[in-house]
């Protein structure tokens, strides 16, 4: 690919996370830095490209640990995230006709209000 | 395995998958802009990795398989049960160290495809376009690594989270980052045939750089500091997508990158803290407001947990600040308990929520969501300031910076300016905590001198959980 190529898909995709992420409430931000945390991760598919094609061992060994840390990266990064979801995902108990109402309600009204 | 490699490396149907991939991972990010989506945001992310990794697996000439297999074990294996064992009060800290191996990861990378690149020299040049991603990723991949587990550390307790300094810090900082640079010129300036020596030597530089430059600053900045270097991660990836010609690194790195530069940004801004700041001034090493050797016996009130619930069984409305001390003690259930006591009797209970709360903006809500506090019992800081002066008794559990007044009242403050949830305007305060000992800025807080504030000197969870059984009884 040309590097003028790369250059055009870097910026745009720069204002693309502008813009995909300035809308999140406060109450995601843990969650959402988890999430963006694992899909950085996928700096991975680097080591399998290195160890998928290395003739030398340095090079192998090397690879082999980008790997292993970046799986860890995305797969605790994305199990992570969804443990601390799936607090949230939880109704809240009391009066159950109105509270699913109430909780996404609040939520979204809590700093984003656009959204 | 040869069944498998179906896909031309760089071709149309492996950079198609990509575009899915990547596609995946912004549509999960938009939906995990929200409290009902934002979990099924995280597994479409996830989805989109899956594609991306195995469209990589089936590439044309991929082999080493049995290396593959085992990276991949290794990685997965240690990701899963980290993730299980972890507890949500250790959040950020896994959080930081997830960060530090991406970092690891491409800084690794970045190192062997450089040697992939020098090997197939056979006399010519390393195109600059190569050359130059890869050392970028090389140079803050090596930083991150060494920052993150750092920030890591300190979080954990391993090292002291008071800012480390030695005497012209700045200065070596400088020099470091000034020697570095010139040995990625010197690589580039003679790609046509790189010293593998030089190179290794700027990853050691940066991994020096990574430690010295987090070292100096204090846990209570550490959040901001995770978040840029999450940042830093995200774009050295992108580099790593611009030496490999990937397009999915090349988006999702970026992706992360501005992502991570906002998130970095509204965090220092609710610290009232300016990014550089926080880099380049050690908060707290000699706090110049002069209340270093001010306090020492200063007068305050003391009491038990059973004065304590009879203030609050009495009260008609009672707003709870929780703080890291309350995400360390584990308090969120015995809190949660003591509040439902307390609502049992008709007292009106909220939870007023300052924004770097705990140690990350979001951290004490999902504490809190854990122990099944109603999401419309949390209170935004700007939302519950303005019921302070109508408030009974507010609670401040394991919360310090975050409640001074001095923020508001001394402009010689070192936190002066800082935004704070007002408890000092509400009829009484109850503060729960351990000691008078001041919190991550280093200093002392006024709130615990005020004639209105009873001070219950106890560990979060069992003050909470005695609280709670005292009211009980009444």
């Amino acid at each position: 690919m040309e590097v003028i190529v790369e250059l055009t898909i870097f910026v745009l995709a720069a204002f693309v996370g502008f813009e995909v992420i300035s809308k999140v409430p406060t109450t995601l931000h843990t969650p959402l830095m988890s999430q963006t945390n694992a899909i950085h991760g996928i700096v991975m598919l680097g080591g399998l490209i290195v160890v998928g094609f290395a003739d030398d061992t340095l090079e192998q060994t090397i690879g082999v640990i980008a790997i292993a840390f970046g799986t860890i990266n995305v797969v605790g990064g994305f199990m992570v995230t969804d443990r601390m979801l799936g607090m949230f995902a939880r109704k809240p108990r009391p009066k159950p006709a109105e509270s699913s109402a109430d909780a996404s309600g609040s939520a979204g009204s809590a700093k984003g209000r656009g959204s | 395995m040869a069944l498998l490699a179906v896909l031309e490396p760089g071709g149309d149907a492996a950079t198609a998958l990509y575009i899915l991939s990547f596609s995946l991972f912004i549509f999960g990010v938009r939906r995990g802009t929200h409290p009902t989506t934002a979990k099924q945001g995280n597994m479409i992310a996830a989805v989109g990795m899956a594609i991306a990794v195995l469209t990589t697996l089936l590439l044309d000439g991929i082999g080493n398989w049995g290396l593959i297999v085992a990276g991949l074990a290794l990685g997965t294996l240690v990701g899963v049960v980290a993730s299980i064992r972890v507890q949500m009060t250790q959040m950020p800290q896994m959080v930081a160290l997830y960060n530090g191996v991406g970092g690891g990861a491409v800084a690794l990378i970045a190192w062997s495809e450089f040697r992939e690149l020098d090997s197939h020299l056979a006399g010519g040049e390393i195109p600059l376009d190569e050359l130059i991603p890869i050392l970028f990723s090389a140079v803050i991949g090596s930083v991150s690594f060494w920052g993150s587990n750092i920030a890591f550390a300190k979080l954990q307790d391993l090292i002291s989270t008071r800012p480390l300094a030695v005497p012209g810090q700045q200065v070596l900082n400088a020099l470091l980052l000034a020697g570095v640079l010139f040995a990625c010129v010197l690589i580039a300036a003679n790609n046509d045939g790189p010293s593998e020596g030089v190179f290794i030597a700027i990853l050691i530089g940066a991994a020096l750089l990574g430690n010295l430059a987090v070292l100096p600053i204090g846990g209570a900045d550490m959040p901001v500091v995770i978040s840029l270097l999450n940042a830093a991660t995200g774009l050295s990836a992108a580099a790593a997508g611009f030496a490999l010609d990937n397009v999915a690194l090349i988006v999702a790195g970026t992706l992360v990158g501005s992502s991570g530069t906002i998130l970095t940004l509204e965090m220092a801004t609710a610290m009232n803290r300016s990014v550089s700041n926080v880099l380049f001034a050690g908060f707290g090493g000699a706090p110049a407001g002069g209340a270093a050797g001010a306090g020492e016996e200063r007068p305050h009130t003391s009491i038990g947990a059973q004065d304590a619930a009879i203030k609050l069984a009495y009260a008609d409305s009672v707003v709870i600040v929780p703080g890291y001390g309350l995400a360390v003690a584990q308090a969120q259930h015995a809190v949660k308990e003591m509040a439902d006591e307390l609502e049992k009797r008709g007292v009106s209970v909220n939870y007023a929520i300052h924004p770097v709360a705990g140690r990350m903006p979001g951290h004490m809500n999902v504490l809190l969501a854990e122990a099944d506090v109603p999401y419309e019992k949390l209170r935004e800081m700007d939302e519950i300031n303005p019921e302070m002066p109508r408030t009974d008794v507010a609670v401040v559990i394991g919360a310090n910076d975050v409640t001074n007044p001095a923020a508001k009242n001394d402009p010689d403050s070192p936190i002066a300016g800082m935004p704070i949830i007002e408890v000092h305007e509400a009829n009484q305060v109850i503060v729960i905590k351990r000691s008078l000992s001041p919190g991550f800025a280093g200093i002392d807080n006024d709130l615990f001198y005020e004639p209105n504030t009873s001070m219950l000197f106890d560990d979060a969870k069992k003050a909470a959980a005695e609280i709670a059984g005292e009211v009980g009884n009444l």
